[in-house]
C-alpha cells in the first residue's frame, strides 16, 4: 500500500487531520478506560457493574448483544451522551472566565503529549529499517512530554482558584505542590535510561523511539527490557507517574473523602467530563511512555524484537501488530494503574510530601549516582 | 484487672518501605476481581422471603371466598401512623353470609403512611388482614398510592383457614350448640 498521496496534502490539512485523529482515538479510549475503571471497582469489590444499558439494535444479537450488554459497553455512550445534554450549571460566584478557561487546559496538554510518543512501528523495506509510528517524531520525544504534561497543573490551579470555594481550592492547592514534587524523582528516574542510551560519541537524543530501538538489539544486554536492567528507575518513575497522573493513592486534588470532588467541585456536565478525559488521556501517555522506556516499546516479548517478525509482512499489518503490541501493553499499565486505585487507601497530604521529598527524591538521586557510575565503568572498560 | 504490657515491636525495613503490604493487597483484590460476584440483580432476581415476613397489608378471603374482615374497625384505631380507613357497611340480609352482619364498605391504606409495624395483623380478630410478601409500592401519585378495597383483595387473595368461625356459628345456631 502507498501512503504517499498523505504526504502530498498541503501541511495545514495532515496537521489537522492528525489533530482529529488524536482526538477520535484518544477520547473514546479514555472513555472505556473510565467504564473499564467502574468494572474493575465493581469486580474488585465483588458487583458485576454497569451491565443494563443497550442500544435496540444490537439487543436481538444472540450472544454478542447480551455480552456487550453485560459488559457494560454501551454504559459507556448513556454516560456520554448524559453529559452533553445535561444542563450547564455555572455556579454564581465563579470567575467565569478562568473557569471555562481550566477544563480547556486540562484537555490542550494532555492531547498534545499524545503526539510526541510513538505508538508503534513499521517496517520500512526501501530503507531497511524500523520506522516509529508517531505524529511528531521530535529528538527531544520524552522532553516535551514532561513540558507540555507538567502545564496540565495549571489548569488544577486555575480550576481551583476560579471556583471561588473553599474545598477546590484546598484540592488545588495540594494537587499542585504534590505535581511539582514528584516531577523532580520523574525527571531524575529517567536519566539513567538516557545515560545507557546514549552512548559517548554518538548521537545524543531524548527520542521516545530510539530508547525503544535500543532494547531490541541483539545480545543479552540488547534485548533486555530497561524494567529488567534499571528496576529501581522503573519503580520510582512508575510511583511518580501515580502521582503525576493523580491517581490513588496519591489522589490528592480529587480526595473525595474529604475535599468533595477537590478542584472540580464546582463543575459539572461537560466541561467535568473534559477533566476526566483529561486524566485518563495523562494516564494513557504516562502508561505509554512507561511502556516505552521500561517495557520494550512495541517488542512483543523481552529479548524478542519486533523488526525480524514483521519484516517480510505487508507494512500495514505489520504496522498494526506493533500498535497492537504496544496498546496492549499500555492496557495492561492502565488496569495496573486501577487495580492499584481499588486496593490502596490514600495517603495523607503529609505522607505524600514526606514520601516525594525525604524517599522518593534521595532515592532517585541515589539511583541516578549508581547508574551515572557503573555506565562510566562499563564505557571504559569496554 | 491485669494490666498486660504488650511490645510492639519495631516495623522492620521491608514493612516500612510499605511494598509486601502493597503486594498482599493487590493479590487479595486480584483475587476478588475473579471470584463470583455477590450481588442479587434485582428486578429479575428477587430475595428469599422469610416467613413471618411484613410486607405490604392486604386483606384476604377465607378458602369460601368469603370475605374475612368484619369492619371492627380495631386495625384502624391501632394503626400507628393512622394510614388505614374503614367506613364499615352491612351485609345485605339475602346474602348466605348474612349472619356475619357487617363487612367493610370501603377500606384504604395509604402506603405512604404505612411503617410496616404488623399491629394491624396482630390486633385483628378475624385474621383478615395479613402483612404478606410483596415489598415493592410504587406509584406517580399520592392517590395511586392508597389501596383501596379491590386492591387490597386483589394483593392479599385467599389465606387458608383453621377455625371456619362464622359456619361454624352458623352451624350452631341451626343445629343448637355444639359446646
Amino acid at each position: 500500500m502507498d501512503f504517499s498521496f498523505y504526504f502530498d496534502l498541503p501541511l495545514w490539512l495532515r496537521t489537522a487531520l492528525q489533530g482529529i485523529a488524536v482526538i477520535a482515538v484518544i477520547f473514546p479510549i479514555s472513555a472505556a478506560c473510565s467504564m473499564a475503571e467502574r468494572k474493575i471497582a465493581a469486580w474488585v469489590q465483588g458487583r458485576p457493574g454497569p451491565n443494563r444499558a443497550i442500544v435496540p439494535w444490537v439487543a436481538p444479537i444472540p450472544f454478542v448483544g447480551r455480552f456487550l450488554q453485560r459488559l457494560g459497553v454501551f454504559q459507556l455512550m448513556a454516560d456520554g451522551g448524559k453529559f452533553v445534554f445535561k444542563e450547564d450549571v455555572i455556579p454564581g460566584h465563579v470567575n467565569k472566565f478562568y473557569y471555562y478557561i481550566a477544563p480547556l487546559l486540562a484537555l490542550i496538554p494532555a492531547l498534545t503529549t499524545v503526539t510526541f510518543v510513538p505508538f508503534g512501528a513499521y517496517w520500512d523495506a526501501a530503507a531497511g529499517t524500523l520506522k516509529p509510528l508517531i505524529l511528531a517524531n521530535l529528538d527531544v520525544g520524552l522532553l516535551a512530554v514532561f513540558a507540555i504534561s507538567s502545564l496540565g497543573v495549571y489548569s488544577v490551579i486555575i480550576a481551583g482558584w476560579a471556583s471561588n470555594s473553599k474545598f477546590p481550592f484546598l484540592g488545588s492547592v495540594r494537587a499542585s505542590a504534590q505535581l511539582i514534587s514528584y516531577e523532580l524523582s520523574m525527571t531524575l528516574s529517567v536519566l539513567p535510561v538516557f545515560l545507557w542510551t546514549n552512548a559517548p560519541g554518538g548521537n545524543g537524543t531524548l527520542s521516545l523511539f530510539d530508547v525503544v530501538q535500543t532494547q531490541s538489539q541483539p545480545g543479552f544486554f540488547g534485548g533486555m527490557w530497561y524494567v529488567f536492567l534499571m528496576p529501581l528507575s522503573a519503580f520510582i518513575f512508575l510511583v511518580a507517574l501515580f502521582a503525576e497522573t493523580n491517581r490513588q493513592p496519591f489522589d490528592m486534588p480529587e480526595s473525595e473523602s474529604d475535599l468533595v470532588g477537590g478542584f472540580h467541585t464546582e463543575y459539572g456536565e461537560f466541561k467535568w467530563s473534559l477533566f476526566f478525559v483529561a486524566e485518563y488521556a495523562h494516564m494513557l501517555v504516562g502508561s505509554g511512555v512507561f511502556t516505552l522506556l521500561f517495557l520494550g516499546g512495541w517488542n512483543p516479548l523481552p529479548w524478542v524484537p519486533l523488526a525480524p517478525l514483521i519484516e517480510g509482512l505487508p507494512i500495514w499489518l505489520g504496522g498494526l501488530i506493533g500498535i497492537g503490541v504496544f496498546l496492549g501493553k499500555v492496557l495492561a499499565a492502565i488496569f495496573f494503574f486501577m487495580w492499584v486505585r481499588w486496593t490502596l487507601p490514600r495517603f495523607r497530604y503529609d505522607q505524600v510530601m514526606k514520601l516525594g521529598w525525604q524517599k522518593l527524591l534521595p532515592l532517585a538521586i541515589a539511583n541516578l549516582i549508581f547508574y551515572a557510575l557503573a555506565i562510566a565503568l562499563i564505557e571504559t572498560r569496554g | 484487672m491485669a494490666v498486660i504490657p504488650l511490645e510492639r515491636k519495631p516495623l522492620s525495613f521491608a514493612e516500612r518501605t510499605y511494598l509486601p503490604q502493597i503486594a498482599s493487597g493487590l493479590k487479595t483484590t486480584l483475587r476478588h476481581l475473579f471470584q463470583p460476584k455477590e450481588t442479587l440483580e434485582y428486578p429479575e432476581q428477587r430475595p428469599e422471603i422469610p416467613t413471618g415476613y411484613r410486607g405490604v397489608p392486604t386483606l384476604v378471603k377465607d378458602p369460601n371466598g368469603r370475605e374475612k374482615c368484619v369492619s371492627c374497625q380495631l386495625c384502624e384505631f391501632v394503626c400507628p401512623p393512622k394510614a388505614i380507613r374503614i367506613t364499615p357497611g352491612e351485609i345485605a340480609p339475602d346474602a348466605p353470609t348474612a349472619h356475619v352482619e357487617k363487612a367493610p364498605q370501603e377500606f384504604e391504606i395509604d402506603m405512604l403512611r404505612c411503617i410496616y409495624c404488623g399491629l394491624c395483623q396482630e390486633v385483628c380478630p378475624e385474621e383478615a388482614i395479613w402483612l404478606q410478601n410483596q415489598y415493592t409500592m410504587s406509584g406517580y401519585t399520592r392517590a395511586e398510592m392508597v389501596n383501596n378495597k379491590v386492591r387490597l383483595y386483589e394483593l392479599g387473595g385467599t389465606l387458608p383457614d383453621d377455625h371456619f368461625k362464622w359456619d361454624k356459628k352458623k352451624s350452631a345456631e341451626e343445629h343448637g350448640n355444639a359446646h
